[in-house]
């Protein structure tokens, strides 16, 4: 090998290396904080503490009346996971119908398989967790749309049009938090928006008001004053998935390794 | 070049054309990339304005204050302060324009989103009193003895001794120790 061949081939070799490093950037929220300059005074960023949920599930019964989703159709916006671990290390998830109803049993319901039921004193941490839409900084399921139907808002919230929605599910696949369903009404992709139609008027998303306990909160990441953002900035608050490079901006308290 | 080469040539051409002008008439004015940029921003501007639109139902517990200001005040004191009025009342909409009255939810399955015992000592769930809706009192209405209003009242302490004596499962036992005063 010449000295020539040498070069060429090592910048290729970094040039390839670099690629994949730049797409490995994991975000920070004061990246979005300090971006204040540019844009939108306004970023919104939700807060979750999985330590203060008690399964209620008013978040998602709040949530499916405000936001007009069918009380009976098998979606929803937002919906609450329990997490049963036992002392073994093995742990068992359900969400019965979203947790609509709330969790009123120990039994956890394992879909098909029926229902599974641990010993009291098997079970080591067992602990709720609210979903919803993570309102990424670079959302996947935007990406994906064919036809400029869904599309991410100045203040950081991506809606869906259901006018020019053509509902061919991209960004339902695309969705790594599985956030996104099927409207069966309108026909079109369907999910969160962060109650657009109030915190745009200064209120609370429905979830927010309905959560008797503070397990959620949402905030205005570009605002340093605003009790979420302070938490988000000094608290330790972990996202999903971080690995996929979406940027979530649903920020978790408390988010214990079995969560996924 | 023969009219062979052209002709096809005039017929693509026409077909852009056709593309285009179609399109000035079917795409929206406002479609285009808006803040976000050309990747997350393509989109039309007036569906904000759409979803923002949307009629809000739940007024939260501030705008039940504006004419119930006494129940408001008296339950703030109570544990279930902390629960929106409209998580049991329905929400609010227009009320009490449209509707007039609201479908208060005095349902078993209502309380139970809280009250059911579950095995779940890693969560705020273990703080709160719970009971085995199977073996406590399953066919009653919980409003028969408890008053959602007051859950800790005179009438509750009452109850909770009885639960004692009789030796009723549920309430007294984890109760204690979420509401000391219940014993």
């Amino acid at each position: 090998m010449n000295r020539r061949d040498f070069l060429k081939n090592s910048i290729t070799v970094i040039a390839g290396l670099a690629v994949p490093l730049s797409a490995l950037e994991l975000i920070s929220p004061r990246t979005l904080l300090a971006r204040k300059e540019d844009g939108s005074a306004v970023r919104w960023a939700f807060l979750v503490d999985t330590q203060a949920c008690v399964g209620c599930g008013f978040c998602v019964k709040a949530c499916k009346t405000e936001n007009e989703i069918p009380y009976e159709a098998g979606i929803t916006r937002t919906w609450v996971e329990r997490y049963v671990v036992t002392g073994k290390g093995k742990s068992c998830v359900d969400s019965p119908q979203g947790g609509r109803e709330g969790f009123t049993s120990d039994r956890i319901d394992q879909g098909e398989e029926g229902h599974r039921e641990l010993a009291r004193d098997d079970v080591e941490k067992a602990f709720f967790v609210p979903k919803l839409c993570n309102h990424c900084e670079s959302p996947a399921c935007v990406q994906v749309c064919p036809v400029g139907a869904t599309y991410q808002t100045p203040d950081g919230v991506v809606l869906v049009d259901r006018k020019h929605c053509i509902g061919c599910a991209y960004c339902i696949m695309a969705c790594p938090y599985g956030v996104r369903s099927f409207h069966p009404v309108h026909k079109t992709a369907e999910k969160c928006t962060f109650c657009y139609h109030r915190i745009t008027k200064g209120m609370k998303t429905a979830c927010v008001d309905a959560c008797p306990f503070g397990t959620r909160k949402i905030g205005n990441l570009r605002n340093p004053d605003d009790p979420v953002t302070k938490t988000i900035m000094s608290g330790r608050v972990g996202v999903l998935k971080e690995e996929y490079g979406t940027k979530p901006q649903v920020y978790y308290l408390a988010l214990s390794r079995e969560v996924k | 070049m023969g009219s062979h080469v052209w002709r096809p040539l005039y017929i693509a051409a026409a077909l852009i054309a056709v593309v285009l002008v179609a399109r000035t008439f079917l795409v929206p004015e406002d479609f285009g990339i808006h803040e976000r940029g050309y990747m997350y921003g393509w989109h039309r501007k007036g569906n904000e304005a759409e979803w923002k639109a949307v009629t809000v139902k739940y007024r939260t517990a501030a705008y039940c204050r504006e004419c119930h200001a006494d129940k408001a005040e008296s339950i703030s004191r109570t544990p279930h302060g902390i629960i929106s009025c409209e998580n049991c009342h329905g929400p609010a909409l227009n009320h009490p324009d449209d509707p007039p009255t609201l479908t208060i939810d005095r349902s078993r399955a209502l309380c139970l989103r809280c009250h059911a015992a579950l095995t779940t000592p890693s969560s705020g769930r273990a703080k709160i009193a719970g009971i085995n809706p199977e073996t406590h009192n399953p066919e009653a209405e919980c409003t028969l003895c408890h008053d959602p209003h007051n859950p800790i009242s005179s009438q509750g302490e009452a109850l909770a001794k009885r639960h004692e004596e009789g030796g009723m499962q549920g309430a007294s036992e984890r109760g204690s120790e979420a509401y000391p005063s219940v014993r």
